[in-house]
């Protein structure tokens, strides 16, 4: 009888243990996530301080491991990403001329192409690709040498990890991004011009005419600048993961996910934020 | 008259009282120990003992939560990371599982720490990782890659690295581990060998008895964070104190267990 009359208050009970196991698991996520963005702060400034200063520390960033790093990261990238933005112009082209017919204003689709590829949708494939590319390779690397202590190496050797290793994928990839972008807006631009000849039934110089008449350096500059955050981002999450990963291969292989899925968040989520600001 | 030396009774590495943790547990309790000039210590204790995490102290990989580490006579908490650098030019470490970098050759990898700090042309830093080579007898191997090696010669590249700076501390983890006994008493061998050749102070850490006795001018016994004993060869084979017994005789110390404590244990966490 007695346990029947106190049976609301264990359900009660049961309930505020539940919400605060749940409240807790929010807070220690929270704390994770705060944690890892001191981490990446602490990355960049810490590679930025050895592309600055480390020749006059004894410790200068190799243009050896940048130019390899660029070759890697980059022009390695160049096929994958040509034939994506190809396809996206094209899809884009085909979506915007199938929306605008039905006002008749199918010819719209060629300012619609233009602003979005080199505002937004160019710099974003560049950035998925590399993302996905390197963002799991430069992870796995680093977790690798972490769990072989190559990283412990180095350091008793008086190398510094960061010089080493994050410096020449930060400048590399500060470089190539920007880099990718043009080539990723040219062969988004192409793949419309393709769609829109098939058809509007006009000439591809007609097409890359009226594109050049409406850009404008404005919209480029959008772009371009987004692929230097990217590129920054790109390097913080690929290698803030390599340092961290623990626990064997298993470890690693969560090491190498949580890169490529961080890195495809943190670009999408930037670019939203970016754009917020830019435009409105 | 020769110059004083820099640091008392020419002790290249001395700790007092370190006391480490791992997350809330006590990794190392109260741990102090002295290397001198021109000896080979080897640290000895069984797994879980903090052997390792001594090494990786006195390697400055971490900051001790209190206690003092001196590397030739200076506080490694106090310097700066250009005195580091300095200090670290003159300490090799050939890691337990070689730490070789993947990515580059053997010979690459012997060339890295001349690349990083001196400013030698390359047939003079070809010249210089092929002498370690060959005091490694890896002559000949320098254009194969890491994964190409065996064990035992993943742990003779990596020495021949640690050496190549002329190194005047040396240290080694686990060199024996995972090798077959010819081939780990060949290392043995090599550490007496390099000792005698280069007037460096040796630390090795290991729980190979026998390689231990050979090597070791004093040992350090480890236990459960603690310094048991430290002593010559004799010294130790010769102890009284039941728990180094044990370890020398491999006997397995039953540890009492509380009734509450076990009970407790079982259902911590539970209402």
């Amino acid at each position: 009888m007695r346990r029947l009359t106190n049976w609301p208050k264990v359900v009660a009970e049961m309930q505020a243990v539940r919400f605060r196991s749940l409240t807790e698991r929010v807070g220690r996520e929270f704390v994770v996530g705060v944690e890892d963005f001191g981490h990446g702060a602490l990355l960049l400034a810490e590679s930025l301080f050895w592309i600055l200063l480390g020749r006059w520390w004894q410790q200068p960033v190799r243009l050896r491991s940048i130019v390899s790093e660029m070759m890697e990261i980059g022009v390695m990238a160049i096929p994958v990403l040509s034939i994506l933005a190809f396809a996206n112009g094209a899809m884009m082209a085909m979506q915007g001329i199938y929306t605008l017919r039905e006002f008749g204003a199918e010819s719209q689709v060629i300012t619609g192409i233009a602003t979005s590829v080199t505002r937004e949708f160019g710099v974003l494939i560049a950035a998925i690709v590399v993302a996905g590319r390197s963002g799991s390779a430069i992870a796995a690397r680093i977790g690798t040498m972490q769990m072989a202590q190559e990283i412990d190496a180095l350091r008793v050797m008086g190398v510094a990890p960061v010089r080493y290793l994050v410096s020449p994928i930060l400048v590399a990839l500060v470089v190539m991004m920007p880099t990718l972008t043009i080539l990723s807006n040219l062969m988004a631009i192409l793949g419309g011009g393709v769609v829109s000849v098939m058809e509007l039934h006009i000439s591809l110089g007609t097409y890359s005419e009226r594109i050049l008449s409406i850009l404008e350096t404005g919209d480029l500059w959008q772009g371009l600048s987004k692929s230097l955050v990217f590129g920054v981002l790109i390097t913080l999450v690929a290698t803030g993961n390599g340092f961290n990963a623990t626990g064997g291969a298993e470890g690693l292989g969560r090491a190498t996910t949580r890169s490529v899925v961080l890195c495809i968040s943190a670009i999408v989520v930037a670019d939203m934020i970016f754009t917020f600001f830019l435009i409105l | 008259m020769t110059a004083p030396a820099q640091y008392p009774q020419d002790k290249v590495i001395e700790v007092s009282n370190l006391v480490t943790y791992y997350g809330r547990q006590k990794v190392l309790d109260d741990v102090s120990l002295d290397v001198t000039d021109g000896e080979i210590m080897v640290i000895m204790g069984g797994s879980g003992s903090g052997k390792s995490t001594l090494l990786r102290y006195l390697l400055g990989l971490h900051r001790a939560d209190s206690g003092v580490i001196r590397l030739f006579g200076r506080d490694i908490n106090t310097l700066g990371s250009r005195e580091w650098m300095q200090i670290r030019r003159k300490m090799g470490v050939s890691f337990q599982g070689g730490a070789l970098f993947n990515s580059m050759t053997v010979g690459e990898n012997v060339r890295m720490p001349l690349r990083e700090h001196t400013r030698l042309d390359e047939s003079t830093m070809r010249i210089m990782s092929r002498m370690k080579l060959e005091v490694v007898n890896l002559a000949g191997f320098e254009h194969l890659m890491p994964s190409q090696l065996s064990g035992g010669m993943l742990k003779r590249a990596a020495l021949a690295r640690a050496l190549v700076m002329d190194p005047s501390l040396l240290f080694f983890d686990e060199p024996s581990a995972g090798l077959d006994p010819v081939v780990a008493a060949d290392l043995d061998n090599l550490i007496l060998r390099i000792r005698d050749a280069m007037r460096v102070s040796i630390v090795v850490v290991t729980h190979e008895l026998e390689s231990a006795f050979k090597i070791a001018d004093r040992i350090t016994v480890l236990d459960q964070g603690k310094i048991l004993m430290t002593g010559t060869v004799d010294e130790v084979r010769n102890s009284d104190i039941n728990r180094v017994r044990n370890l020398l005789s491999r006997t397995y110390e039953e540890q009492l267990v509380d009734a509450d404590d076990y009970l407790r244990r079982l259902t911590d966490g539970m209402d």
